[in-house]
C-alpha cells in the first residue's frame, strides 16, 4: 500500500532510525556515566561529559557510540550530535594513537609556528584533521594552550612541548616514535 | 499605551512588545531574520539594529537591536540614522558571505525574505571574493529539501521545530563558521509540522520538494483564499495552480484558526487533485463497464433520474453546498448524513454540547492561551494536528507566568525558555497509547478507551458533589489533575469522537460543567471530529436519521433509488449491510472524486471537483463556517457536486449559500460569509492572478498559437485572471500575501491590525451556534466485560493515511504505513506474535501488522486501519487476534512511535 522511495530509511524510533545500531556501552564507561549523573540535575546536561568519557576508552566517538549514549541518557541523538560536533576536541572520526593539538593562534603565529607545522606535515606528512598512515599521530588546530610566554607550543597527547623550533619537531617525534614502537 | 518617537514621528504602541514589533505593526520597514511574530526574540542574527536616543537632547544615540528592546514609554529611536543603515548593510554583507548566487534557480526565490531584506537593507555588492563555505546536503524525505549552502544561521528553523513544534531530529551542529542545521543523518523528518521549515527559513535552505519537482515562482501562480480539507480544523490556505495543475499549498494567516501554522497533512495531502485516477467523465454502467454519456444524454440526467421517491446519503468530506442540493433534491427526510452509526450518535452528543451554554469551544488561538488541559482519549496528533501544535503552545503559559514574576517580556524567547527549563502547565493525557504529546505532558495514563472514561468521571467528581461519583484505578493522578484544572485561570477539556466513545464526551463534559458550577463561566470544551465538515452534514441532516437504517430501507426494497455523494459506504458500515442494500438498489447514483468499492456497485457515475476546483463552505469542529474559494477550473468534466444535484445547471453557488442560509436551521448567519457587492471597487472583480503573473500568451503555445480567452468566473467575485482590483485592499479576498518590497510570507504583518492581529478587514470565520440552557450530568457505564482471550479495542489513527482524500495523494503515499494492530509485550508473548508478524483479527479476514509497543495497558489493542484496508464497523470493542499465515507485503515502514518495543532493549 504505502511506497517508499529507495533512498528513505525509515524510522520507527530514534535508535532504529540509524542505519547503523548503537553498540553497547561497557561496564566501566556505563559506571562513569551514572557517576556524572549524580552530579547534574537531568540527563540532558551529561551528555557532554558522557562523550568525554566513551572518548577516553575508545577513543573517539563513532555512530555506534553516538547512538548508545543518546539512548543511555535518553536524550535526542540529533541533540547530542550537536553538542559533539560543536567540540573541536569530540572527535567524530577515528584519531591515531597520539593526538598533536597544535596552536596556530596570535602569539605562535607571531612566534613562528607557521615553520613548526611545516617541518610536522614534512615529518608525518599530515596537514590539519589528518591522521598519519601509521595511525600514529593526528593533528588538530587549537586556538590558544595557554602558554603564551614560551610560544610556539603543542601538546603531544598529555604532553605539552614549548618554545619549538623545527629541530625540536624532529627530536619530540623521534621519542614518540620509539615509545610507540615499545607499547607496540 | 506608551508612546514612542521613531524619527521624529510618534506612534502610540504596546510597552509589552518589543521596538521591532511595533515598528512592523505600525507599518514602518525594519529588516530582520530571526525574528518570528510567533516565536518571539532571540537577538541571533543583528539585523534590526536601530539607533535609540536617552532623550530629546541626546544627538548621538546608541545603537540597540528592536528585537532586544522594549517598545518602553517615550522610547526616541530613529531606523533612518545613518549609523544604524550602515550597521544594518555590514551585517547582511557578512551574513550573505558564503551566500550562492543561485537565486535563479533558488525555489525561494521571488519570495525570499533574505533577498526582500538585502534590498531593503541596501547591501548589493559583494566584496568578499575568498572560497566560500560549502556543506553536504541530507535527505531529509519526501517533502522537503535541503540546500545547506544558502544558510544565513539565523536559527528560525530549530527554533521552530524543536522549541516550538517539539521535534527531535533537527539540530544546529558544529560551531562557527561551519554550523550546520540537520539530522544527524540522512533520513525523515518525522516531526507533523516540519513543511512549515518551508515557511519558516527566510530563505531556500529548506523548500518545498513537491513543488520544487513542478516548480512555478510565486507571481506565476494562480491562487485563492482556501480551507485545508485534511481535518476538521479547517486552517487556511493558500493553494497555486498553473498549467492545469495543482502546484502546491502554503499557509494563510488567520488569527483564529492555523495562525503561521500548517500540519504535514495539509500541506503536502493535495496532489490526489492532480491524479489521473480522479473521475473523469459522467458515465452509466452498462454491462460490467462504465460507459461515458454524452453530452446532451447529461442535460436531462437529473430530472429523469429524480422522478419518485430516493435516499440521499450525504457526506462528512462534501461541502455544505453540496449536502445541502442533495437534501433540497431528496427531501429532508429521506437525507442522511452518511457519517457511520455509532459516529453519528458521537457527533451529536458533540453538537448538544455545542450549544450548551456552561461550555466555550475554544478556537486554536485560545486553545493556547489555555494553562491546564486533560485530553480524554482523543490523539490529537493524528486527528486535529494542529490542535497538538497549539497544546505544545499552551503548556508554555507557565514559563511566561514565571517570566512575568521576574519582569522577563514574554517576547524574550530564550530567556523565557532559559528560566523555564522543564517547567510546564499541566497537560494530563488520557490515552489508549503513547503519544507525540508525552513529552510536554505532566501526566499520562494509558488504558483502555472504556477505563479511560471512568478516570474522566472520576475526576469530575473529584470537582463536583453533583458529579456522579466512578471508581477509578488511577486515584492520586485523578486528584491531582482534578487540582490543577480548579487552580488554572483557563482550563481546558479535549475530547472527541475518533476513540468511538460516548462515554469518553460524557466524561469530558461532565468535567466542564464541574469547573463551570464554581466558576460561573463557560468552561473550554474541545470536542473534535474527524472530517472536514463532519458538524456541518451532521447540522443538516435529522439526527434520527441513521446510515443504517437508511441502508435497511434500501435492502428491504421500501426505496428503489439512492443517491450517495462523496462517500464511500464501506467505510461508514459492515461491508455486508452495505452489499444487501445496494443489491436492492434498482438505480444508484453515486458522485466522487475517485473510484471507490461504492462507485464499483453504482448506475449512474457522476465526476466530483476537488476542493481547489469549486467555492464551498465548511463548519470546523467549534462550529466555525468558513469559505473556501474556488483556485483554478477542473477541465476533466468534473462539477461540483451541487451542481449535478440542482435541477438549475446554471444555478450560481453564492444564490446556494444565500438559499441554505434560509432555510436551514443552524445555517442562519452562513451568508456573513460571502463578500458583500459594497466592497469592491468599481465593482471589479479581484484577480486570481498577480499583477506580475508571466507567460500568458504564450503558456499554450505548445498547443495553439491563439491565446485563448480567459475563463470567465460567473460564480464569485474572483476573476481567472490579473485584471481587476487586486485584493491588497481587502485582505479577506487576498490570496497570497504581497506587498512592495515584501515578497515573502512575511508580508502578512502589513495586513494585520497589528503584529499577530486580526487581517485588517479580515474574516475569521462565522460561528454557526448559538448557546442557550444548560445540559445534564452523566453517569459512568457499567464497565463491559471482555470476552476470555480477546482485547479491549482501542481505534488508532495516523496524520498521514486516516484522512481518505489527503491517503490518495502521491507524497503523503510514501509516509503511509499499513494497518497495524498495537499490543503490549504481554499479549505478544502470550499469543506468539513477533512484531511486524501479520494478525489476523477475529478471523474474518482483516489482516494487519503486528505492531508491539512499550506503552499501551495489556488486553488493549490499538487498531489502525490503514486507508481501508480494514473495515472498522466490523470489529467490535473486543478483538481476537491471530497470527496469519497470510504472506504479504505488509510492514510498520512509516510509522514513527517512540515506544516501539525491541527486545534487545
Amino acid at each position: 500500500m504505502s511506497e517508499m522511495s529507495n533512498e528513505s530509511t525509515m524510522v520507527n524510533n530514534v535508535i532504529a532510525s540509524s542505519a547503523t545500531r548503537a553498540r553497547r556501552l561497557n561496564a566501566e564507561e556505563i559506571a562513569e556515566i551514572e557517576h556524572e549523573m549524580e552530579l547534574y540535575p537531568d540527563k540532558r546536561a551529561v551528555g557532554l561529559e558522557a562523550l568525554k568519557i566513551v572518548q577516553k576508552h575508545q577513543g573517539w566517538v563513532s555512530d555506534e557510540s553516538l547512538l548508545a549514549i543518546a539512548s543511555y541518557l535518553d536524550i535526542p541523538v540529533a541533540d547530542l550530535e550537536g553538542v559533539a560536533t560543536f567540540f573541536n576536541l569530540v572527535y567524530r572520526r577515528p584519531v591515531g594513537r597520539k593526538v598533536i593539538l597544535f596552536c596556530n593562534s596570535v602569539s605562535c603565529w607571531i612566534m613562528g609556528c607557521d615553520s613548526i607545522k611545516e617541518q610536522i606535515e614534512h615529518r608525518l606528512g599530515i596537514d590539519f584533521g589528518e591522521t598519519s598512515e601509521d595511525g600514529d599521530f593526528t593533528l588538530v588546530p587549537v586556538p590558544c594552550l595557554g602558554d603564551c610566554d614560551r610560544a610556539p607550543v603543542m601538546m603531544v597527547g598529555d604532553d605539552l612541548h614549548r618554545n619549538l623550533t623545527p629541530e625540536k619537531i624532529d627530536q619530540i617525534f623521534e621519542q614518540y616514535r620509539k615509545q610507540l614502537t615499545a607499547d607496540g | 499605551m506608551a508612546k514612542i518617537v521613531v524619527d521624529g514621528v510618534e506612534y502610540e504602541v504596546n510597552p509589552d512588545n518589543n521596538l521591532l514589533q511595533e515598528c512592523l505593526s505600525q507599518g514602518l520597514d525594519l529588516p530582520y531574520f530571526c525574528w518570528h511574530p510567533c516565536m518571539g526574540s532571540v537577538g541571533a542574527c543583528r539585523q534590526c539594529a536601530v539607533k535609540q536616543y536617552r532623550d530629546e537632547e541626546d544627538k548621538d544615540g546608541i545603537l540597540v537591536m528592536a528585537c532586544m528592546t522594549a517598545a518602553s514609554d517615550g522610547a526616541i529611536i530613529s531606523i533612518e540614522d545613518s549609523q544604524a543603515k550602515d550597521m544594518r548593510e555590514r551585517v547582511i554583507e557578512s551574513l550573505m558571505i558564503s551566500h550562492p548566487h543561485d537565486c535563479p534557480v533558488c525555489e525561494e526565490g521571488g519570495e525570499c525574505h533574505l533577498q526582500d531584506m538585502t534590498l531593503m537593507s541596501g547591501h548589493n555588492y559583494r566584496r568578499y571574493d575568498k572560497k566560500k563555505v560549502t556543506h553536504r546536503n541530507q535527505y531529509l524525505g519526501p517533502f522537503i529539501n535541503h540546500e545547506m549552502n544558502r544558510c544565513i544561521t539565523c536559527y528560525r528553523c530549530v527554533r521552530f521545530y524543536d522549541d516550538y513544534a517539539g521535534g527531535t531530529d533537527l539540530a544546529a551542529q558544529a560551531a562557527h563558521h561551519h554550523v550546520y542545521f540537520g539530522r544527524h543523518q540522512d533520513g525523515v523528518l518525522e516531526n507533523e509540522f516540519s513543511g512549515n521549515l518551508v515557511e519558516v527559513c527566510p530563505t531556500g535552505v529548506f523548500t518545498d520538494k513537491v513543488f520544487s519537482d513542478h516548480y512555478t515562482r510565486k507571481w506565476d501562480l494562480q491562487s485563492a483564499p482556501s480551507v485545508c480539507t485534511g481535518c476538521a480544523v479547517g486552517c487556511n490556505t493558500t493553494p497555486g495552480e498553473r498549467y492545469r495543475s495543482l502546484r502546491r499549498i502554503v499557509n494563510r494567516y488567520n488569527s483564529e484558526v492555523n495562525g503561521y501554522f500548517l500540519c504535514d497533512r495539509g500541506r503536502f495531502g493535495f496532489d490526489y487533485v492532480n491524479s489521473d485516477e480522479r473521475l473523469q467523465a459522467a458515465s452509466k454502467r452498462v454491462g460490467g463497464g462504465l460507459q461515458a454519456f454524452d453530452e446532451a444524454a447529461l442535460s436531462g440526467l437529473l430530472t429523469e433520474f429524480a422522478d419518485g421517491e430516493m435516499i440521499g446519503i450525504g457526506s462528512p468530506r462534501a461541502s455544505n453546498e453540496s449536502n445541502f442540493a442533495l437534501r433540497c433534491l431528496v427531501g429532508e427526510q429521506n437525507f442522511y448524513s452518511g457519517l457511520a452509526d455509532d459516529e453519528q450518535e458521537a457527533t451529536q452528543l458533540v453538537l448538544e454540547m455545542a450549544r450548551d451554554q456552561a461550555f466555550h469551544s475554544p478556537s486554536i488561538r485560545e486553545i493556547e492561551s489555555c494553562d491546564a488541559v486533560v485530553v480524554l482519549g482523543e490523539d490529537v496528533t493524528n486527528t486535529a494536528p494542529r490542535v497538538a501544535l497549539a497544546l505544545r503552545q499552551a503548556v508554555r503559559n507557565r514559563s511566561l507566568d514565571l517570566a512575568a514574576d521576574c519582569n522577563i517580556p514574554a517576547w524574550q524567547d530564550a530567556a523565557v525558555r532559559e528560566l523555564a527549563q522543564n517547567e510546564r502547565s499541566p497537560l494530563a493525557l488520557l490515552s489508549s497509547y503513547a503519544s507525540r504529546l508525552d513529552d510536554v505532558a505532566s501526566d499520562c495514563v494509558i488504558d483502555s478507551p472504556a477505563a479511560l472514561a471512568q478516570q474522566g468521571f472520576a475526576i469530575a467528581s473529584e470537582l463536583s458533589n453533583q458529579a456522579a461519583a466512578a471508581e477509578s484505578d488511577h486515584g492520586d493522578t485523578v486528584k491531582r489533575i482534578a487540582q490543577q484544572l480548579k487552580a488554572a485561570k483557563r482550563p481546558l477539556i479535549i475530547a472527541g469522537t475518533s476513540a468511538g466513545s460516548i462515554a469518553l464526551i460524557q466524561a469530558a463534559a461532565n468535567i466542564a460543567r464541574a469547573l463551570h458550577e464554581s466558576r460561573g463561566a463557560a468552561i473550554d470544551l474541545c470536542l473534535l471530529v474527524p472530517e472536514v465538515n463532519t458538524l456541518g452534514v451532521s447540522l443538516l441532516a435529522n439526527p434520527d436519521n441513521r446510515l443504517g437504517s437508511a441502508l435497511s430501507r434500501l435492502a428491504a426494497g421500501e426505496v428503489k433509488k439512492a443517491v450517495v455523494l462523496e462517500n464511500d459506504l464501506y467505510r461508514r458500515a459492515p461491508r455486508a449491510a452495505v452489499d444487501s442494500a445496494l443489491a436492492k438498489a434498482e438505480q444508484l447514483l453515486v458522485i466522487d472524486q475517485f473510484e471507490t468499492a461504492t462507485t464499483d456497485q453504482a448506475d449512474i457515475v457522476l465526476p466530483s471537483t476537488a476542493f481547489s476546483e469549486h467555492e464551498a463552505t465548511y463548519v470546523n469542529y467549534e462550529g466555525r463556517a468558513q469559505l473556501s474559494f474556488q483556485v483554478h477550473r477542473n477541465y476533466r468534466g468534473a462539477r461540483p457536486g451541487w451542481r449535478w444535484l440542482m435541477e438549475d445547471a446554471d444555478g450560481n453557488v453564492e444564490d446556494l449559500i444565500n438559499r441554505c442560509a434560509e432555510e436551514a436551521t443552524a445555517f442562519a448567519k452562513l451568508d456573513d460569509l460571502l463578500p458583500a457587492a459594497g466592497d469592491f471597487v468599481a465593482s471589479m472583480k479581484i484577480p486570481r492572478q498577480s499583477h506580475r503573473y508571466s507567460g500568458r500568451t504564450a503558456m499554450r503555445s505548445n498547443v495553439n498559437v491563439h491565446e485563448p480567452k480567459q475563463p470567465i468566473d460567473d460564480q464569485s467575485v474572483l476573476a481567472f485572471s490579473m485584471e481587476g482590483i487586486p485584493a491588497s485592499k481587502d485582505a479577506r479576498l487576498m490570496g497570497a500575501a504581497w506587498s512592495p518590497g515584501w515578497n515573502s510570507n512575511q508580508s502578512i504583518s502589513k495586513f494585520q491590525d497589528e503584529v499577530n492581529g486580526e487581517l485588517k478587514q479580515g474574516d475569521t470565520g462565522t460561528l454557526l451556534l448559538e448557546r442557550s440552557g444548560s445540559g445534564q450530568w452523566y453517569s459512568a457505564p457499567a464497565q463491559a466485560a471482555t470476552p476470555a482471550g480477546e482485547l479491549q479495542v482501542a481505534p488508532a489513527y495516523q496524520i498521514f493515511g486516516s484522512d481518505e482524500l489527503s491517503a490518495r495523494s502521491p507524497t503523503i503515499r510514501q509516509r503511509m504505513t499499513d494497518a497495524y494492530v498495537s499490543i503490549a509485550p504481554k499479549d505478544a508473548e502470550r499469543l506468539g506474535l513477533k512484531q511486524g508478524d501479520a494478525v489476523s483479527l477475529n478471523g474474518n479476514g482483516s489482516l494487519a501488522t503486528a505492531c508491539i509497543r512499550t506503552r499501551i495497558k495489556p488486553g488493549t489493542a490499538a487498531v489502525y486501519c490503514g486507508d481501508g484496508q480494514i473495515n472498522p464497523h466490523e470489529i467490535g470493542d473486543s478483538v481476537a487476534l491471530t497470527k496469519s499465515d497470510v504472506a504479504g507485503e505488509r510492514s510498520l515502514s512509516g510509522l514513527i512511535v517512540s515506544d516501539l518495543y525491541e527486545e534487545d532493549y
